[in-house]
């Protein structure tokens, strides 16, 4: 080959790459935007899981509108209170500590517990068999089991137990929400950490049908509503409910009294979980 | 039995673009009188047995009841009240299992003995009776589409002022497989049905009428034509070529008159309305007798029932009553279905009472819905060439999976009728309705 094409072509080649190089560091100086450092730093110490729970289109957009003052720092569930301290260092505000919540599935109605009505075949989703005639077990207020919830968490917190149960790994769990949203039944409630006592059934049918329903339902029998003073455990429609307000912590109720075991301290639960799997 | 539709004579019959020939078992029933089963000791009347705003209970329980007593009601104009449709006692107002799934309040009547009307007044005679009484009439007795969808018929018989409405269709087609209770009811009760339409068609003032009927009942189409000449009555009776969904409204309207109802509009949009037969049945007992909507026929049939039947089933009277009176289910029966097999649904009590809309309850031995296991999309097309409305199902049900609502709404996924010829067509087995359900219902939440 003629030793010239090959410089000809070389000399061509390197002179474009050169006049485009300098063309384009022109161009970023001239065409510049300022953006504020603070969004960058702000987006480095957010979760970056993009999980949307903020209502904002993912971490890198939830910052800017933080550093811009538009959006409340609080919104972000998932944001440990380290990052949540750095993050209010950056901007020079003062860090609001909430406490971490939890997702509990306030539901125990597994297929061992809960009776059927039919059976369901069809779309094996919540959703899709609450819409159709409420799924297959009797209760219409419980986990329906097709884990919804599972598909919707973005953390991998929650996984589907072999009853066909929700549960929660809590090291994992950010209270995010999504999966609060994916349940069509409202069975999952988010939770701060500190609260140990919780009424595992959502059940509002009278004794006598919720008892049929399910062995793991509350009946409404108010044993534990009498049990403690004043207002602590509200009776709401044959149901039980712990108004966390006026309830101390440190009161925890005899569990065994509940005689369908709905009543539970969530250490319980834990340890029933791991020596279920 | 023999799934080829009987062709009357060499008449071209008409029909709409696209559809489904499913097989249509009618020969369990079609021949079979309607009977007139004894009255059940207990009725249960769901509040809201319509579309639209469910009652209130106006009676409490120890309140004697009479048949045609109206016992829930609500104020608002797109409702319906509801009837005693036996002469009893009100034993109490509980919340129970309903027939279109989950549970609803139903006032629960023990019968004490035979019938003791609670009868409307009537007018003398109805062909000069102001059109406001008339329709006030048709309200008060409860009157619904009793083809299936229960809508208000009063509602329908309101059109708007800018609704030019120039022709009436009679809806004879039940395209259903299984049901034969309009059938039985333009065999026998011709006559009846004709008056009905002729009020119907007073009411909204139109002159001209069509009855349209399926190849596959010509004793039916026959049986009108005759009534027709006999009464006087210039309608034509159009046979339509058996398929599924003919007795949908749009599509109804597409083979008779060859009209198109625009995307997302109403019949009346063509200026058309559409009744069923068994509606201008009760029209016709509500304004010449008086008698609330209390009962109407209902085919008990299918594979597992002992005698397949069609009955007229008092509105409230458990499926367990009519079973009995249709001899029982066979030991090997293994679903029920309120309704027909394509829209029909499937039931886990036989406790559920009938109600306006109840066409039909089918025992089968062999599970109707469970053909086998959902397979990936081929992408075959067969739910496309099946589509009357023109969507593409196949997509819908992916969009709505891949949670992308707003571009399923953009293809029309809420101008699905849901007739079912989709699920019906795929070899894949794929629940489409299913999925196009869940994608409305989402994309409602949405908006």
């Amino acid at each position: 080959m003629d030793p010239t094409t090959l410089l000809v072509s070389m000399a061509s080649m390197g002179g474009l790459g050169l006049l485009f190089s300098v063309g384009l560091s022109l161009a970023n100086k001239k065409l510049y935007v300022a953006e504020d450092p603070r969004i960058t730093e702000v987006t480095g110490a957010l979760p970056g899981a993009n999980c949307g729970a903020c209502g904002y289109a993912g971490c890198a957009n939830f910052a800017e509108n933080i550093v811009l003052g538009e959006a409340e720092l609080s919104v972000c569930n998932v944001a440990s209170s380290d990052a949540i301290e750095e993050i209010a260092g950056i901007l020079g505000i003062e860090a609001t500590a909430s406490e971490p919540r939890v997702a509990r599935i306030m539901c125990q109605g597994g297929d061992a517990e809960a009776a059927k009505k039919a059976e369901y075949i069809g779309i094996q989703s919540c959703l899709a068999a609450d819409l159709m005639a409420g799924g297959e077990k009797q209760c219409s207020f419980g986990c329906i089991g097709y884990g919804d919830c599972v598909k919707a968490c973005p953390f991998d917190a929650l996984y589907l137990h072999g009853n066909r149960l929700p549960v929660v790994i809590e090291e994992r769990c950010t209270g995010c929400g999504k999966c609060l949203d994916a349940c069509p039944r409202g069975v999952i409630e988010l939770h701060p950490e500190s609260h140990r006592l919780f009424i595992l059934c959502k059940n509002h049918d009278s004794p006598k049908e919720s008892r049929k329903m399910c062995a793991r339902a509350c009946i409404g029998c108010q044993i534990c509503a009498r049990a403690l003073e004043g207002d602590q455990i509200v009776m709401d429609d044959h149901l039980a409910v712990i108004d966390y307000d006026t309830y101390g912590q440190e009161a925890i109720l005899p569990t065994d009294r509940c005689p369908t075991a709905c009543l539970v301290v969530s250490e319980n639960r834990l340890q029933q979980e791991q020596e279920a799997i | 039995m023999d799934p080829m539709p009987k062709i009357v004579g060499a008449v071209k019959t008409r029909t709409f673009k696209k559809g489904v020939h499913p097989t249509d078992y009618k020969a369990f029933t079609n021949a079979e009188k309607i009977e007139y089963p004894p009255l059940p000791d207990n009725v249960f009347i769901p509040l809201q047995q319509h579309i639209g705003e469910p009652g209130r209970p106006l009676v409490s329980p120890g309140d004697e009841v009479k048949t045609g007593q109206c016992v829930g009601r609500s104020d608002k104009y797109v409702s319906s009240p509801v009837h005693a449709s036996v002469t009893g006692k009100v034993k109490a107002i509980t919340t129970l299992p309903h027939p279109v799934g989950a549970r609803a309040q139903m006032v629960h009547i023990q019968r004490t003995g035979e019938d003791e009307w609670d009868l409307l007044p009537v007018p003398e005679d109805w062909r000069t009776e102001p059109l406001e009484n008339l329709r006030e009439l048709v309200q008060e007795a409860g009157i619904v589409g009793l083809g299936g969808a229960a809508f208000p018929t009063h509602v329908k018989l309101s059109p708007p002022a800018d609704k030019a409405i120039d022709a009436f269709i009679l809806n004879g087609c039940e395209c259903e497989p299984y049901l034969t209770a309009d059938h039985r009811a333009m065999v026998e009760l011709a006559e009846k049905i004709l008056t009905g339409m002729g009020i119907l068609m007073r009411v909204l003032g139109v002159e001209k009428g069509y009855i349209g009927i399926e190849t596959n009942k010509p004793d039916a189409i026959e049986a009108m034509r005759a009534c027709c000449t006999r009464i006087g009555l210039d309608v034509p009776v159009i046979p339509l070529q058996t398929k599924y969904p003919q007795g949908a409204e749009k599509m109804l309207i597409q083979a008779v008159l060859d009209r198109k109802v625009p995307a997302g509009g109403l019949p009346m949009d063509v200026g058309v309305i559409v009744n069923n037969v068994g509606t201008a049945l009760a029209v016709t007992e509500a304004v010449t007798e008086g008698k609330s909507l209390v009962q109407r026929i209902v085919t008990v049939t299918g594979n597992g029932i002992n005698t397949p039947k069609n009955v007229m089933a008092r509105i409230g009277s458990p499926f367990s009553h009519l079973v009995d009176c249709c001899d029982g289910l066979k030991e090997e029966t293994s679903q029920v279905f309120m309704g027909g097999p394509m829209m029909g649904i499937a039931q886990f009590d036989l406790a559920v009472p009938v109600i306006k809309a109840t066409s039909g309850i089918i025992c089968t031995t062999d599970s109707i819905s469970e053909k086998g296991k959902t397979l990936p999309c081929i992408r075959c097309g067969s739910c496309i060439s099946a589509c009357s409305m023109n969507l593409l199902p196949t997509r819908l049900a992916r969009l709505t999976e891949m949670k992308q609502l707003e571009a399923a709404g953009e293809l029309g996924i809420d101008h699905c009728i849901e007739c079912g010829s989709c699920a019906f067509v795929c070899p894949s087995q794929i629940p489409l309705v299913q999925w196009i359900r869940v994608g409305k219902y989402r994309l409602s939440q949405l908006n």
